[in-house]
């Protein structure tokens, strides 16, 4: 029955509940988590990830980690959790040191890029004319270029790489596409009512774009975080896999290039290169999961709102 | 804004390595000295003589312009590892073993992901488009390199079906006949399978987006009022409308499709131009590196013109001198 079907799809759907009383802000994200049950489990995920990564060194003993501090090929047992490489570490101890680094170099280079990105994308979008025209080309030109071409060329050519000159050179080029979602918001912002009052009021330039716009743009600036961090850390671990990545730091992504480096995989060593990929793709599938929920967190709101 | 992305890519490819402390010839020499056992007094001697070769004497405005002449020119260097070999060579001999698996597997995971993502989206498909969604968008998330050892792993030595590594059999010769196409074919399904299955919902999701806000539109009402079949309606009415920006997707991809797999090659120490990438930067060869950052970059920039110039063919409405008529 085609017309019936046909008119269910033109009924008004419904939005969600929008309660009378403001409740507060836990209940508020305990609500939101509720109904994004994405969200909730990127959250929970990361939240697990984080604490591995916190209590990890805590509680392991690193030592272990150290070349030669174990016996070298141990299949995982209860000695080593996790095995041993072929130079006697201590696969376990590894991964604990190698979390928080991978995620301190997503961090950084996703709080850098995103910072950068803001104020870009601000500027260009509030005030427009020859300041919209240069940033806007600068982001184009930038985002054609691959990423992966200039970081290896950033890195081949760089004396001695660590963990945060690593973080450095991914933030120079995870700018670009936080520049254009928020320049393309604050144009957006900036035909809204509230902001020609305060205009009225006497307020101008960067004072009414850092008080009245910057913070309606928060739940997008969350949104692009996420995506941010992740697509820092999967610039990262791709520069680590060529080589390129700090040769004396322990990282996920230099776990997978020494595993590969040492032929583990030919070799049939899976508990070497196992526990560092599981992580790695635990994490980024937490970071989807995350970033698409509050995608649809935000965008919802913006609907109800409207 | 082609030739500007191309001109930046070039100038970037010049600077950052002269920006950069150290001098990179020297380190080389001293580094083969150490190795071969030569005096200092010889390198100092030898440092110079390469800087006249390469003109690193000159001002650096005087190197910029003969750096741009070379690369217009075709003349890319030589490769450092394997001296008489040119970089343009390097170059050469990788750039169809990736075109061929970067292309199949692009295309490939852009008719796949996006049927699925129409599927998605529209009412009264199976329950199992849904259920096998929910994997596909999942593996979307993982790098493709990562999902190649996983495959490696499975498929190449706890079952070992497929060759594990490289383009074709060890001490096998590659040459134009139909057993290299099937030793490449072979050898490319793995590679070829990590990075489809890793893309397939990147398109999915696109398209799902796509198809939902189509889905709305007053002619998928008309085309049901009419008593289209079902079939009909989401293919020529769906569909056929959501596609237009997936295909301006897939040309981007198709852009990127160079630097796209670079650690998938790696991993399956498959000969592309990811591969020799990887092997120039541990034998710090220089040349090679640079030639092909910049081949990554000046392919982007062409299909990117290439695009421009096709895209009143897929799209009649941006057709020039329409609206004259």
């Amino acid at each position: 029955m085609p017309t019936r079907a046909a008119l269910q799809r033109i009924l008004p759907r419904r939005g969600v509940a929008v309660s009378r009383e403001t409740p507060g802000t836990w209940r508020r994200a305990g609500a939101a988590m509720a109904s994004e049950p994405m969200l909730a489990s990127g959250l929970l995920l990361l939240l697990l990830v984080g604490l591995f990564a916190m209590l990890g060194p805590l509680v392991i003993n690193t030592e272990l980690a150290q070349i030669g501090a174990a016996p070298p090929r141990q299949r995982p047992g209860a000695e080593h959790w996790l095995g041993t490489d072929v130079q006697g570490r201590d696969i376990f101890a590894a991964l604990v040191l190698a979390t928080p680094q991978t995620l301190k170099i997503g961090l950084f280079a996703g709080v850098m890029g995103l910072g950068l990105g803001c104020i870009l994308g601000l500027l260009a979008g509030y005030f427009g004319g020859w300041t919209d025209t240069v940033v806007r080309t600068l982001a184009d030109v930038v985002m054609t270029i691959p990423g992966i071409a200039v970081l290896v060329l950033v890195a081949t050519n760089v004396r001695s790489m660590t963990v945060a000159l690593m973080a450095v050179i991914v933030a120079g080029l995870a700018w670009m596409y936080p520049t254009r979602t928020i320049r393309a918001q604050t144009l957006s912002m900036r035909e809204r009512p509230y902001v020609d009052i305060a205009r009225l009021n006497g307020m101008g330039g960067l004072q009414l774009v850092f008080t009245e716009i910057f913070p309606n743009l928060l739940p997008y600036i969350a949104a692009s975080f996420v995506t941010a961090v992740s697509s820092a850390m999967l610039a990262t671990i791709g520069l680590e896999a060529l080589g390129l990545g700090p040769q004396n730091e322990f990282t996920l992504g230099m776990m997978i290039f020494w595993a590969q480096y040492y032929g583990a995989i030919l070799r049939n060593l899976w508990w070497w290169w196992l526990p560092p990929v599981a992580m790695m793709a635990l994490i980024f599938i937490a970071l989807l999961l995350t970033s698409t929920g509050m995608d649809r967190l935000v965008n919802r709101r913006l609907r109800v709102e409207a | 804004m082609t030739l500007l992305v191309a001109f930046l890519a070039i100038t970037i490819n010049f600077l950052i390595p002269r920006a950069m402390p150290g001098d990179p010839i020297e380190q080389q020499l001293s580094q083969l000295s150490a190795t071969s056992g030569g005096n200092v007094g010889d390198i100092q001697a030898m440092v110079k003589a390469y800087r006249e070769r390469f003109g690193l004497d000159k001002p650096l405005w005087r190197q910029y312009l003969n750096y741009l002449s070379d690369v217009a020119r075709g003349d890319w260097g030589y490769s450092l590892t394997n001296y008489p070999e040119r970089v343009s060579d390097v170059l050469r001999a990788g750039l169809p073993w990736t075109l061929a698996l970067l292309g199949t597997a692009t295309l490939l995971s852009f008719s796949i992901g996006t049927l699925l993502g129409g599927l998605l989206a529209w009412p009264g498909s199976s329950r199992w488009v849904h259920v096998l969604g929910v994997p596909v968008i999942l593996l979307s998330a993982v790098p493709y390199f990562i999902l190649g050892i996983l495959l490696m792993f499975a498929f190449a030595l706890s079952f070992p079906l497929l060759p594990v590594a490289g383009g074709y059999p060890f001490g096998f010769t590659p040459a134009w006949n139909w057993a290299t196409v099937g030793y490449m074919a072979l050898h490319a399904v793995l590679p070829a399978m990590s990075i489809i299955l890793a893309s397939i919902g990147t398109w999915a999701i696109a398209m799902r987006g796509m198809v939902i806000s189509v889905r709305g539109e007053d002619y998928i009402l008309l085309a049901e009022a009419k008593g289209l079949s079902a079939r009909r309606v989401f293919l020529a009415y769906g569909l056929r409308n959501a596609l237009l920006p997936q295909l301006t997707h897939l040309a981007l991809t198709l852009s990127h499709i160079v630097s796209g797999a670079i650690l998938v090659e790696v991993i399956f120490a498959y000969p592309g131009i990811g591969y020799r990438l990887y092997q120039a930067i541990h034998a710090k060869d220089y040349f090679v590196i640079q030639g092909i950052v910049l081949l990554l970059s000046v392919s982007i920039a062409f299909t990117m013109l290439l695009m421009d110039l096709l895209y009143p063919l897929i799209d009649p409405r941006i057709r020039p001198g329409r609206q004259n008529k």
